[in-house]
């Protein structure tokens, strides 16, 4: 059967309400008496909090009342949007909702509530502390220096995680080489930049508990870390993410939400409503891990690599969030791009006085490809290989089995992206065009391949639920704990309803709100897993929704339930085709038969045991002008692998959203923080560079598009690929065009141009 | 302090007492109850506030209310020709995948909406320009730009 609703381009569902702006944020939902809330942050980025006088502060109209460590539990928990492990084994627990150990400059030591936002920040501004001040550390490596002090007690040389991912044995697989390279790669700090920021609200609800309005990417998950945060029952609070302004990432950890609603506690169940500015958003909560990676690859003299090892050095800030667990990935990733006889990835994640690093898109991907391409580029120059040779001869093979989980892939498509992309993209003749354009403009060609995941088993918890009802008029409500923020999630997975269901797309009802109360478990939006596991469980609710019909049908109608099927929103009769009832006439007596009326729902939770492999390559063509550094991408183009596209236009945006954030990570976003004090210094909108329209170029994609055994319909993941290797391509299309290497991020004019003065003196590569 | 001042905010005059110091987003979005433009940071970096003043696209988050006494103002909520109908730049957004988590979106309708009524027919290079004001970190752009070159097409035929 061909699909009908799987594969077009469905219009999401929700764009209309946000276009006429009726699509409800959490600042715009309205609630009584409400109070408003404002973080007191340390001025110094390493430290202890002596003495804190709240006296001005207080004296504000309008300010009810200053929070401080001493008036919260003393718990610590941990803030990294994770499955919950039973043994507690899979976070650090370090973090305190207010604390008097400061980590880093903005680090979290007070909270003011007052009558209006006003007059919180006002009395924020004029809380003074004392503190005893500690050196500071704003690299990995000063961090680690002999001697240096623990910036939580207990994490020794500060580093909170060091391991090893192996593969056969690498001493040996360089003996086996005939060549060797070594290089060094770093990567900067940048942020997410979700327009909406983080906003949470929170009461007590008529029945004691404790609700929050969020902008989490994970109700469910917050739900636990809420109680784990305030040591209550997890089933005191009750969460609900309404529209979300987007959140790649920052969303994954939960940073306000326990401050939020212990304000509220403190008040007697008043709401209050934290909403932070840009400016904290950029600091203060999460950013990318900046990474420093030593490689050493061993090639055979008929081109194919023997061995390779990386050492790998990520800065994770004051906390460890996500730190432990993203640097690590890079192992996994390397080692199911290319096939790599022998390899040791050791990475180590080491805290410093630096704003946190989380989880952001491509969970420290984006990093790794830059290091792995930038390698796979010298090889090929070196020794004189045909970029595409080299890779199409060393590319993991479809159906071999991942080298650390054993999971096959079993849809490996990354050589059709290679060879169809180069197509698509006019490579021969760009790279024919590339060299001196006159005047000082050079122009120059670079591909980069990427590996993914698609969710987090088999290291994590995956678990996704579904519960579809049939209305009265067969039209039927879909309900996923999956999160919705921005992606088209629920309008991808409306789509796999109604394809199961024998329903036009717009018969199936999403939902815009995740409520912990209401909504199936689910662990949320991250790992670009909701597809590919939130889609399966909806896949299955629909086909018991589906199978409920058809027996409903056998009751009503003269028809062997075995005989029945849906098709087109119709009751048909599977053997002579012809229609029985309409689903509608069908639903109405499923709710009011007197006799026999039964309502049809069908509810899953779905425990996922798969792992497929979203894979793909970017093609890029830029031109640097030698007199400025500045480089400008003239062309780009990705060709993904996601397994079987459900919905073009939202796969397409998802694509282009990824190339954008990716081109200003490879040319211009990087944070800075002041050298002596550790204070941000570009903070804000304006010196941070996100690109705007006139940063971003024309963006071009493709799919090759298997379909993939184990993900609905043959889906992989999509989130979070596309800004994988963007940057590593545009990064070795400017040494193509300058003919030398450059091996840091972002390319700024300003490194671009140092470099070439380098370059031009002898001196070495930045 | 407060002031009295008089806007006609969507065609309906309205009389309202402002703080001085408010900005006028604040008091689109508290006192009138039009949430539908939207904050991205308070200090005219980001576009998300994006209304008319007498047809002009300002950051209503760094313009006073108090400075829209006696002007005709525009919110996202005033733009529809009747209410359950879209305006073009509207459909046009939906229609061609313009729109991702919605966040930026109000602000770019607006700033969309402003260019199209000074340019009738921009050229891509125009449109990046007439939005350079308005961030969005979901789209990349292309399908935005698709969707004002889209009308302005439209618009040209008719
Ligand atoms: S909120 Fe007005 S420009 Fe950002
Ligand atoms: S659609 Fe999310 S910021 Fe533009």
């Amino acid at each position: 059967m061909s699909n009908k609703v799987i594969g077009t381009s469905v219009p999401r569902w929700d764009a209309w309400s946000k276009v006429c702006g009726k699509a409800d944020y959490t600042a715009d939902i309205p609630v009584k008496n409400m109070l408003y809330g404002k973080i007191v942050r340390a001025t110094i980025a390493h430290g202890r909090v002596l003495s804190l006088d709240t006296q001005a502060a207080l004296a504000v109209p309008g300010v009810l009342k200053v929070l401080t460590p001493a008036d919260l539990p003393r718990v610590k928990h941990a803030t990294a949007g994770h499955p919950y492990t039973l043994d507690r084994s899979g976070d650090v627990y370090d973090k305190n909702i207010l604390t008097e150990d400061v980590r880093l400059y903005g680090d979290e030591i007070a909270a003011v509530i007052a009558e209006t936002q006003l007059a919180a920040d006002i009395a924020a501004q004029k809380i003074t502390a004392v503190y005893e001040e500690y050196p500071i550390y704003l690299t990995a490596q000063e961090a680690m220096t002999e001697g240096a002090r623990e910036i939580h007690e207990g994490t020794k040389g500060n580093i909170l995680a060091d391991t090893t991912a192996k593969v056969g044995n690498v001493e040996e697989g360089f003996a086996l080489a005939d060549y060797v390279f070594e290089d060094e790669h770093r990567t900067q700090v940048v942020q997410h930049c979700h327009m909406e920021n983080q906003t949470a609200t929170a009461f007590q609800s008529a029945d004691g508990r404790w609700t929050c309005i969020s902008s989490t990417q994970i109700p469910h998950i917050c739900r636990r870390i809420l109680g784990e945060a305030l040591d209550m029952p997890w089933s005191s609070f009750r969460v609900i993410k309404p529209f979300i302004g987007g959140g790649f990432g920052n969303k994954q950890d939960v940073t306000i939400e326990p401050l939020v609603v212990a304000m509220s506690i403190a008040m007697g169940g008043r709401p209050v409503r934290l909403e932070l500015e840009r400016e904290e958003v950029l600091a203060y909560t999460r950013v990318r891990h900046a990474i420093h990676y030593r490689s050493k690859v061993g090639v055979s003299k008929d081109g194919k690599i023997t061995a390779w090892q990386v050492d790998a050095v990520s800065k994770t800030g004051g906390y460890a969030s996500h730190g432990h667990s993203v640097a690590a990935k890079g192992g996994g990733i390397l080692c199911t791009l290319y096939e790599i006889p022998h390899m040791s990835f050791r990475s180590r994640t080491v805290l410093t006085n630096t704003g946190n690093a989380g989880a952001m898109r491509g969970y420290g991907v984006p990093q790794i490809t830059f290091a792995i391409e930038a390698m796979t580029d010298k090889i090929c120059k070196e020794l004189q290989l045909d970029p595409f040779e080299f890779r199409l001869a060393n590319f993991k093979k479809e159906g071999a089995p991942h080298p650390l989980n054993g999971i096959p892939m079993v849809t490996n498509k990354v050589a059709d992206c290679l060879t169809l992309g180069r197509q698509r993209f006019g490579w021969d003749a760009k790279m024919a065009d590339s060299g001196a354009k006159g005047g000082s403009v050079r122009r120059g060609v670079g591909v980069a391949a990427f590996s993914y995941a698609t969710g987090v088993y088999p290291y994590s918890l995956e678990i996704a639920g579904c519960r579809l009802t049939l209305n009265q008029d067969g039209t039927v409500k879909m309900l996923v704990g999956a999160t919705e923020i921005g992606q088209g999630i629920d309008t991808g997975l409306a789509q796999i309803a109604a394809e199961t269901l024998g329903i036009p797309a717009e018969m199936v009802y999403a939902e815009e709100t995740t409520d912990t109360d209401i909504a199936p478990f689910d662990t949320g939006a991250y790992a670009s897993r909701q597809i590919y596991v939130t889609g399966v469980a909806v896949a299955k609710a629909a086909e018991e929704l589906k199978d409920k019909i058809c027996r409903a049908a056998g009751k009503f109608y003269e028809i062997p339930h075995s005989a029945a099927d849906v098709e087109d929103a119709f009751v048909i009769n599977s053997v002579t085709g012809e229609r029985v009832a309409s689903l509608g006439d069908l639903a109405l007596r499923t709710y009011y038969d007197k006799a026999r009326a039964q309502t049809l729902t069908a509810e899953v939770s779905h425990n996922c045991h798969d792992n497929s492999y979203p894979m793909g390559v970017t093609f890029a063509e830029v031109d640097v002008d030698t007199q400025t550094g500045v480089v400008t991408v003239r062309s780009i183009l990705n060709a993904h692998d996601s397994g079987v596209i459900i919905n073009p236009l939202l796969a397409k945006g998802q694509v282009e959203g990824g190339m954008g954030m990716a081109i200003s990570y490879a040319l211009g976003e990087d944070l800075f923080y002041d050298p002596k004090t550790g204070e941000p210094l570009n903070n804000n909108l304006l010196d941070y560079k996100m690109p705007t329209c006139m940063d971003t170029p024309e963006l071009d994609c493709m799919f090759v598009e298997p379909e993939d055994p184990f993900g609905p319909f043959g889906a992989k993941g999509l989130g979070e690929p596309p800004i994988c290797s963007p940057a590593a391509a545009i990064r070795n299309a400017v040494c193509h065009a300058l003919g030398f290497e450059i091996n840091a991020l972002p390319l700024t004019p300003g490194k671009v141009f140092a470099a070439i003065q380098n370059n031009r003196g002898g001196g070495a590569d930045v | 302090m407060r002031k009295l001042i008089n806007i006609e905010v969507n065609g309906k005059a309205r009389e309202v007492a402002v703080d001085v110091r408010a900005s006028l987003l604040e008091v689109l979005r508290g006192e009138l109850e039009l949430t539908g433009s939207k904050k991205g940071c308070g200090v005219g970096e980001c576009g998300a506030c994006t209304v008319l003043m007498d047809g002009v696209a300002v950051n209503s988050c760094i313009s006073l209310a108090v400075w829209a006494d006696g002007r005709k103002v525009t919110t996202i909520e005033g733009v529809s020709p009747e209410p359950g109908k879209l305006s073009d730049v509207q459909q046009s957004f939906v229609d061609s995948g313009a729109v991702q988590c919605g966040f930026c979106t109000p602000g770019l309708v607006m700033a969309a909406t402003a260019l199209l009524g000074e340019q009738p027919s921009p050229s891509r290079e125009e449109i990046r320009r007439g939005l350079s004001g308005n961030l969005c970190r979901c789209t990349g752009y292309s399908t935005i730009i698709d969707a004002v070159e889209n009308v302005a097409k439209t618009r040209g035929q008719a």
